[in-house]
């Protein structure tokens, strides 16, 4: 077993964004482990200031590529708060529409483009075209259908256009509705051949329970909307954030570490799975019994399975909206409501792909931004990374520095980082 | 003929346009069979620091940033600038019409002086581009074009018209009919006109035309009895950079 270890991964490969692992190790005590996080500060709160309330989920858009659409919604329900805006029941169903595919296009990235190859002893997916052709055609297949329901509902892939408050630009087609429904419908076989080679992968044993976050509500899997869950057992009303969480400042990481009831929480899909697995869908419930996976599940490693039956969930309940909305159609009339500016403050809550997510604008009576906070989901996983980290070193710690690193860089992977949106800090004063 | 080896990387942006890469799809496997990707983080392990093309998305925003464009700058023979950041600045230049330090001081407050961060620049202000693929996200379309001259060895043909000729050639109503302010006019198009046909008005994320005509936005405008203002801010949005052209590195 080795006495000293000198580890440093910088950066890291297939996780969005920059981190650098980092393992030091002397005469068998550990000096320093952890995730450093050398990303640029992005400067978004800074720049949200002055603009007028038609922009900031423009410009938050920007945030991040692959949970533009998760931005976008935190960003437009904490204008909508601010400005008192109500909206009707087909732009809240056809928003859940499109919130659903984002959180599958991401959820299939991360679990077979970037986690996949791991558990294939392969650097990246390319290699698996020869080796798996039929695991990344379907990886290929689910991505573009995701795209696709995005892009029909909110005009683009990334950084969608139609989604504004109020609502939304324009409407689908009515045939458009339907074609959607073909897509979801299709993508069936391509769940159970996945299911099939899921089953194959062996997972690290791996188990340190933790605190688990996210939104709940009482009648659907909450992505849009929610009150916010602990498993430590609280809910609070998402607007009442501050009262529960808490960040400060470490000196490695140019993104926050956050507190809750403990030294660290989790949030993303194995905290939304153990807080709201009752409210899955029948057959999202089958494909998570089939893959070991039960709530509450404590294996970090299982985010990559709680992932997949997420998609499986959002395909499901997907149909479900549609054949809502097509039971009066589309109204074109109710595309938009109407939307005056005001003073106030409002916070917008959302599961983005990775977690938990929060924006928090107040706006002045020209409804201009005068300030803003935003909450990044992998901002609060950092202080629960290192604690896995922590734990999981010793489990490996007979293996070659090879593996012992590539150990490492997969418990990382398997939180899905989505380091440049994370580099925030909070104007807010901390209670002390 | 040996395939050109090509490094995909990221400086400060919202990786969207490395994204896009990715969301090639069913053109994807085409491409990497035709290209050899040698360095590419997000998306694999291991890397080579020998490659001809780099195709770079992200603005320069710290001193880090510097450091690993001119790395860059040094070995590949041809650089591609992908996305609206990388190719004008983008929306990452707010920052600079905030302030620089103004925005440490309001994001940071005491700790500002921990961060490394310097007035935000597209990446032609160091290193020499070849090729632009404008857009936030950029047109994949375009990105596969640029790709695909640079292996035969022409000259990607990018458009220098406006957005407007796309919108009419897809039979869109004008948006200042329905009162919407949009820069098509003036923005350079390329896009298939996506904003304005999902009615939602062109900010010129693809940047201007050259030479374009200012006058003719103004007679727009005064006719639909709209304010200068409300365009200088949409221009804003992603062409705050753009004052410092004039010193776009030729090599």
């Amino acid at each position: 077993m080795a006495e000293n270890l000198n580890i440093e991964v910088s950066p890291i490969s297939r996780v969005e964004g920059h981190g650098d692992l980092v393992i030091d190790m002397k005469n068998k005590k550990v000096e320093k482990l952890m995730l450093r996080i050398p990303e640029s500060p992005r400067f978004f709160e800074a720049m949200l200031v002055g603009r007028n309330w038609t922009e900031p989920s423009h410009i938050t858009s920007r945030i991040c590529g692959i949970c533009s659409v998760a931005h976008t919604y935190a960003s437009i329900k904490a204008t909508e708060a601010a400005l008192g805006v109500k909206i009707n029941d087909q732009i809240l169903k056809l928003r859940k529409l499109i919130f659903h595919h984002e959180c599958v296009q991401s959820n299939t990235l991360h679990v077979y483009f970037l986690a996949a190859p791991d558990f294939l002893g392969a650097g990246s997916v390319f290699p698996l075209v020869q080796t798996n052709p039929e695991i990344v055609n379907i990886a290929l297949r689910l991505k573009k259908m995701a795209n696709d329901m995005v892009r029909i509902i909110g005009g683009r892939a990334i950084h969608p256009i139609t989604t504004v408050v109020g609502g939304f630009t324009k409407l689908p087609a009515e045939q458009e509705m339907y074609q959607m429904r073909d897509m979801l419908k299709s993508a069936y076989p391509d769940l159970e051949a996945s299911l099939k080679f899921f089953k194959t992968l062996k997972l690290p044993e791996f188990k340190r329970e933790t605190e688990y976050i996210s939104i709940t509500d009482n009648k659907e899997y909450a992505l849009y909307d929610g009150k916010i869950k602990s498993s430590d057992g609280w809910i609070i009303d998402g607007k009442d954030y501050l009262t529960k969480i808490k960040e400060n400042v470490v000196e490695h990481s140019t993104g926050k570490h956050c507190r809750a009831s403990r030294d660290s929480y989790m949030v993303g899909a194995l905290s939304r799975f153990n807080n709201n697995y009752d409210k899955l869908s029948d057959n999202a419930k089958t494909f998570a019994e089939e893959l070991g996976l039960k709530a509450p599940c404590y294996n970090t490693f299982m985010i990559n399975f709680a992932q997949f039956v997420e998609i499986v969930h959002s395909i499901d309940d997907s149909i479900k909206l549609i054949d809502d909305l097509m039971q009066s159609g589309l109204d074109e009339n109710k595309a938009m409501v109407n939307v005056k500016p005001k003073a106030g403050r409002g916070v917008g809550v959302v599961e983005a792909p990775r977690g938990l997510l929060i924006h928090d604008y107040t706006y002045n009576d020209e409804g201009k931004v005068t300030k803003a906070n935003l909450i990044i989901p992998t901002n609060m996983n950092y202080a629960n990374v290192e604690k896995d980290m922590a734990d999981y070193l010793p489990l490996v710690i007979n293996k070659s520095e090879d593996e012992i690193t590539l150990a490492m860089e997969m418990l990382i992977r398997a939180y899905d980082p989505c380091i440049s949106c994370s580099t925030h800090f909070l104007n807010v004063k901390l209670n002390k | 003929m040996s395939k050109p080896k090509v490094g995909i990387f990221g400086l400060t942006g919202c990786g969207g346009c490395q994204l896009e890469i990715l969301n090639l799809e069913d053109q994807l496997i085409d491409l990497v069979s035709a290209i050899d990707i040698v360095h590419f983080t997000e998306a694999i392990t291991e890397y080579s620091d020998n490659y001809d093309i780099a195709l770079v998305e992200g603005s320069v925003t710290t001193k880090h940033d510097i450091e690993r464009l001119e790395h860059i700058g040094k070995i590949a023979k041809i650089i591609v600038a992908i996305g609206a950041c990388a190719c004008s600045g983008g929306l990452n230049c707010l920052k600079n019409l905030y302030g620089v330090e103004k925005a440490k001081e309001l994001v940071y407050g005491d700790k500002k002086d921990w961060i490394d961060t310097v007035e935000t620049k597209p990446i032609d202000a160091y290193v020499k581009v070849d090729y632009y693929a404008r857009g936030c996200p950029p047109a994949r379309a375009e990105i596969v074009d640029i790709v695909k001259s640079l292996i035969v060895g022409k000259i990607p043909e990018i458009p220098n018209y406006p957005v407007c000729i796309e919108c009419k050639r897809l039979g869109n109503t004008c948006l200042y009919e329905f009162g919407i302010v949009c820069m098509g006019p003036i923005a350079r198009a390329g896009c298939d006109a996506r904003c304005p046909s999902a009615k939602s008005g062109c900010v010129a994320c693809r940047g201007f035309i050259d030479d374009p005509n200012i006058n003719a936005q103004k007679d727009i405008l005064a006719k639909y009895n709209l304010t200068v203002e409300d365009i200088m801010e949409k221009f804003n949005l992603y062409n705050a950079c753009k004052k410092d052209k004039n010193e776009q590195k030729t090599k």
